[in-house]
């Protein structure tokens, strides 16, 4: 029997062989995990924990495994981003607005992860409403990344699924959910040196989860392998009918495609990826991630993604339109924080006015302008058309492509009390991610080497066509045999 | 257009030109986007779903019943049937809107052009074109008078389906604005798609009036918001039309505003302007994929139509032979003409009838029926108050009392009374009739008899006719009918006593 201490260390798989192995049992396995949780809280990765109800959790699972009843994700403890709606736990979307909200229902995506067997430990710290790059929006405080820059300072792990990314890298969950609106999954994972994958449009519900942008919203895992990543995905993935965006495929096994060979795909690298001023860590990173797959079989094609330079404006267009009307139920009136006013109009400005942090507030406003009438053609409506441009242009990239490749960031995690004060810097961060919410594609972020010199984690973004998550997986799994340093151990050696 | 329908004001006549926007909730016992039910009358807020109260990361999905009974209505406006339409949010602050947005369809409606006729009250039709009918959600509802301090707010409206349905501005009188919403509320009526009932909110319509010079320019119009009677929306036609032109002809201009008709001070007032309307900023609900319906859908909604008034009115007036006067008012509500169908189908010699292809005898049987349901039947449904469907005859039962008369069993004299008793007491006319012994007396001999025994007891009178004076004949049928206790035939009586009084 391993130390207890050593049970947080492991894989998703490896501690589902362990808990059927009976080498430990799943209260032992979760009790591990909330001592992590207690002993990294400095990094305010979660705004709730849940200890005592994971561990009544953890013995029903080991009721059901002496029973011969396991379930596929049975015992294992994960990490629930704040955004995912939690029957009877309070559920905050990083926003004061919602400090007491205690939903009576839970989402689709965590129901089924519990139906598997899996365990929600706590609920992960996020930029509020997901509006962030950097975890610092949350009213409940900054998530600090376990990544320290070598003047010992903590980085910031990214946003907005930053308390998900930061739970995971300093190993107290051993995977977490997390939301990907322009980058909100893949960006903190790479900042944290783990893996990210945001599925297709419609390949997961939104049913229950906090909406921020409802036709760029997607949620997906953050675990330390890719494997890890497909057992996650397996069970969140698959048609509900109380998301009408959800799309009605069946699901493939997604560990199926894992160690097949990559031989023969077509890997797109796009020019307009190339930016001027680019850091030299981050380009020499991503052209040995091409050689890496070229020399185990694959065949690396420049292309151009023309529209690549309207991504970013097109995003912070639709994203804010869509948001200022997701968020204007938070009214003050049936659930949630409430400011009395003497009239109506007054009670929803007090409301909001103390609800809503600086980002939220600026991007309602964003959204409100872009949408209102004199603006609305101008704004929203061409916007639109350019993302019709930019869903076009994929389509016809991937006539002559399996898979693109590029950085998943263009810069490593930021360090905490330097990230960019600059709105419109901190939105440039998303330039890469942006483009797969988008055009609805699918999109992994593979922890794949350090930067120079801070030795922060860098990952390599891969997206596919939509639906081929399977090849995500494939070839993610190939970069991530070859990254730099096993990022497992990476991880071990920060913690 | 008739010149009776122009305005006279001090300066001359005035043209009024109305457009109507009427809001219909869908039956449906589901709402439009979630599962609650929808029941009138519920206690406050025990209809809602997470859904309807927005709660975060809920979303809708379309019940599909919602979008078949508005293709349904939308046929029967006669109008095309967009096979791809969009919802979109239109978006506005309000304590009863728990999204802040209402799911509607702006750019893309599900239904597009179509007209209907209306009945105009000089027996004329006149169409009224339908610009298009979409698709959204109600509001919940607000309660500003439960406390000086509160509002209160019921969310079971909330989320109900409603199709708003807009017209042309094709109506010139307050007179044509009635005819089209009683007409319209009648088709859908018919078409199980709305309830209409303007009193439990079912059915609203908004009026946009505006008045010109005879074949001028369009002018600037008002809307008068929710009226909930079809009286109430001629009253206030009435007096914004006034208003209007009082304005106008004092020099001042009319401004474009909404306006609320306060019934019982019988007139309108601002309810806000034109500065103060909402810029919605409406866009495509992200939450909702664009509605697309198959033409094999519409096909298979289109066999199953009912049959509409109009084409019913023309088939009771050509089949049957009954006035298009008589037939106007039975189709005019769907119960009344489903209980006259009901009536004629349990007069079996209406039913032989129509079998043995006897237009004669089918169309005087369903005359009579027209005569006993809009006459004797609707004086006693409103002399008890009661809506046809509550009525204390069933149509088997009155059609019962119908056989007896046509086929000579009894008189239509002794019908009134027989079906006075059936509404009393609750039994058949046969049983009456055959308890009371009121079958008709058709025997020849007995007749003669009566005949015979009132001409003894009259000699004098007998003599007076026979030397001219003619007027005493209706004098001897009334004896004759009393000696009989009424249940003579009449036609019996009169050709017998002419032969006797001739003889």
């Amino acid at each position: 029997m391993p130390n207890n201490s050593d049970l947080i260390y492991l894989t998703l798989q490896n501690a589902l062989k362990g808990l059927i192995n009976k080498d430990f049992t799943a209260q032992e396995l979760v009790a591990a995990h909330i001592a992590q949780m207690d002993a990294t809280h400095h990094l305010n990765a979660y705004i709730t924990q849940m200890a005592d109800h994971a561990l009544n959790a953890a013995k029903d699972s080991d009721a059901r495994i002496a029973k011969g009843e396991t379930r596929p994700l049975e015992g294992i403890p994960i990490a629930m981003k704040d955004l995912f709606c939690t029957k009877g736990v309070r559920t905050t979307a990083g926003s004061k607005i919602l400090e007491n909200f205690i939903p009576p229902y839970e989402s689709t995506i965590g129901q089924r992860l519990l139906d598997a067997g899996a365990i929600t430990i706590g609920k992960t710290n996020l930029d509020e409403f997901a509006m962030g790059s950097s975890n610092i929006t949350s009213a409940y405080g900054p998530t600090l990344s376990p990544w320290k820059t070598p003047a010992n300072k903590h980085c910031l792990p990214g946003g907005s699924s930053g308390g998900s990314a930061a739970a995971v890298a300093s190993f107290s969950a051993i995977a977490a959910t997390g939301t990907d609106t322009g980058g909100s999954i893949r960006q903190p994972a790479s900042f944290s040196g783990i893996v990210g994958i945001k599925p297709t449009y419609g390949r997961c519900s939104r049913y229950g989860i906090i909406a921020f942008a409802s036709s760029l919203d997607q949620a997906g895992p953050l675990t330390r392998t890719v494997e890890d990543a497909a057992i996650m995905l397996q069970h969140m993935a698959g048609f509900d009918e109380h998301d009408s965006t959800s799309v009605n495929k069946p699901t493939p096994n997604y560990l199926d495609e894992i160690g097949g060979s990559v031989k023969g795909l077509k890997i797109g690298i796009p020019n307009e990826c190339r930016m001027e001023g680019m850091r030299s860590d981050v380009l020499e990173l991503w052209e040995k991630a091409a050689q890496i797959l070229q020399d185990v079989g694959a065949i690396i094609k420049p292309i151009s993604l023309p529209m690549l330079k309207y991504a970013l404006p097109t995003y912070y267009i639709i994203a804010p339109a869509e948001a200022s009307s997701n968020l204007a139920r938070y009214d003050g009136v049936r659930f949630g924080q409430r400011v009395e006013g003497d009239s109506l109009d007054e009670l929803y400005m007090k409301t909001r006015e103390a609800g809503f942090g600086p980002e939220v507030k600026r991007r309602i406003i964003m959204g409100t302008h872009v949408l209102s009438s004199g603006f609305y053609d101008a704004y929203y409506v061409k916007a639109q058309k350019l993302r019709t441009h930019i869903i076009q242009n994929f389509q016809q990239t991937f006539t002559d492509i399996d898979l693109i490749l590029t950085p998943s960031a263009p810069t490593p995690a930021f360090t905490f009390g330097e990230e960019p004060k600059d709105p419109v810097t901190m939105y440039m961060n998303d330039i890469y991610t942006v483009i797969a919410n988008l055009a609805g594609l699918p999109g992994i972020s593979i922890p794949f080497g350090l930067s120079k010199p801070e030795g922060l984690p860098l990952g390599m973004q891969l997206i596919a066509p939509a639906f081929e998550e399977s090849l995500l997986l494939k070839v993610g799994q190939t970069l991530y045999t070859f990254a730099e340093k096993d990022p497992v151990q990476a991880l071990r050696e920060i913690v | 257009m008739s010149q009776s329908d122009f305005y006279m004001g001090t300066t001359g006549p005035w043209e009024i030109v109305i457009g109507v926007e009427v809001h219909a909730q869908i039956v449906s016992n589901a709402k439009l986007f979630s599962p609650a039910a929808t029941k009138f009358g519920a206690e406050p807020n025990t209809q809602v779903s997470f859904i309807d109260a927005a709660m975060p990361g809920m979303l809708p999905t379309l019940n599909k019943f919602c979008v078949e009974q508005a293709v349904k209505t939308g046929l029967g406006l006669n109008a095309i049937i967009n096979l791809k339409s969009i919802f979109d949010r239109k978006n506005y602050f309000y304590a009863d809107l728990p999204a802040g947005y209402q799911i509607s369809q702006f750019l893309h409606p599900i239904v597009g052009n179509g007209y209907i006729d209306i009945d105009k009250s000089d027996g004329a039709t006149k169409r009224i074109g339908i610009i298009r009918l979409h698709l959204e959600q109600d509001a919940g509802k607000s309660f500003h008078d439960q406390s000086p301090t509160r509002s209160f707010i019921d969310l079971n409206r909330a989320g109900v389906a409603l199709m708003e349905i807009v017209s042309e501005p094709d109506m010139r009188s307050a007179d044509e604005v009635m005819a089209y919403i009683r007409k319209l509320r009648t088709i859908l009526r018919y078409l199980g798609t709305c309830d209409g009932n303007m009193e439990e909110g079912s059915l609203r319509a908004d009026v946009n009036v505006s008045v010109r010079k005879p074949g001028g320019l369009l002018g600037t119009r008002a809307e008068i918001k929710n009226v909930n009677s079809v009286r109430f929306i001629g009253q206030a036609i009435a007096f914004e039309v006034a208003r209007q032109v009082d304005l106008l002809e004092a020099g001042q201009s009319v401004v474009q505003e909404t306006r609320l008709y306060d019934a019982p001070k019988g007139e309108t007032r601002s309810m806000r302007g034109k500065e103060d309307a909402h810029d919605y900023r409406y866009f495509p609900d992200p939450d909702l994929p664009s509605l697309v319906i198959s033409q094999d859908l519409v096909e298979r909604i289109r066999a199953q139509m009912p049959e509409l008034p109009d084409t019913k009115k023309n088939r009771l007036v050509e089949s049957f032979g009954l006035t298009p006067y008589d037939a106007g008012v039975i189709v005019s509500e769907r119960e009344t003409a489903d209980y006259f169908e009901d009536l004629l189908a349990n007069i079996p010699t209406f039913k032989q009838a129509q079998q043995e292809n006897k237009i004669e005898t089918l169309q005087s049987t369903a005359k009579l029926a027209a005569n006993w349901l809009t006459g004797d039947f609707f004086a006693a449904l409103n002399r008890s108050s009661l809506e046809i469907g509550a009525s204390l005859i069933s149509p088997s039962r009155l059609a019962e009392l119908i056989e007896l008369i046509a086929t000579d069993i009894i008189s239509g004299r002794i019908a009134k009374d027989v079906f006075v008793e059936m509404w009393e007491t609750q039994q058949s006319a046969k049983n009456i009739v055959e308890s009371k012994g009121l079958q008709q007396i058709t025997d020849i001999g007995a007749v003669e008899a009566a005949i015979d025994n009132t001409l003894n007891e009259h000699q004098d009178k007998v003599a007076e006719y026979r030397s001219g004076k003619d007027k005493l004949f209706g004098f001897f049928v009334g004896q004759v009918m009393k000696v009989t206790g009424g249940k003579a035939n009449p036609a019996l009586v009169n050709e017998l006593l002419l032969k006797k009084l001739n003889g």
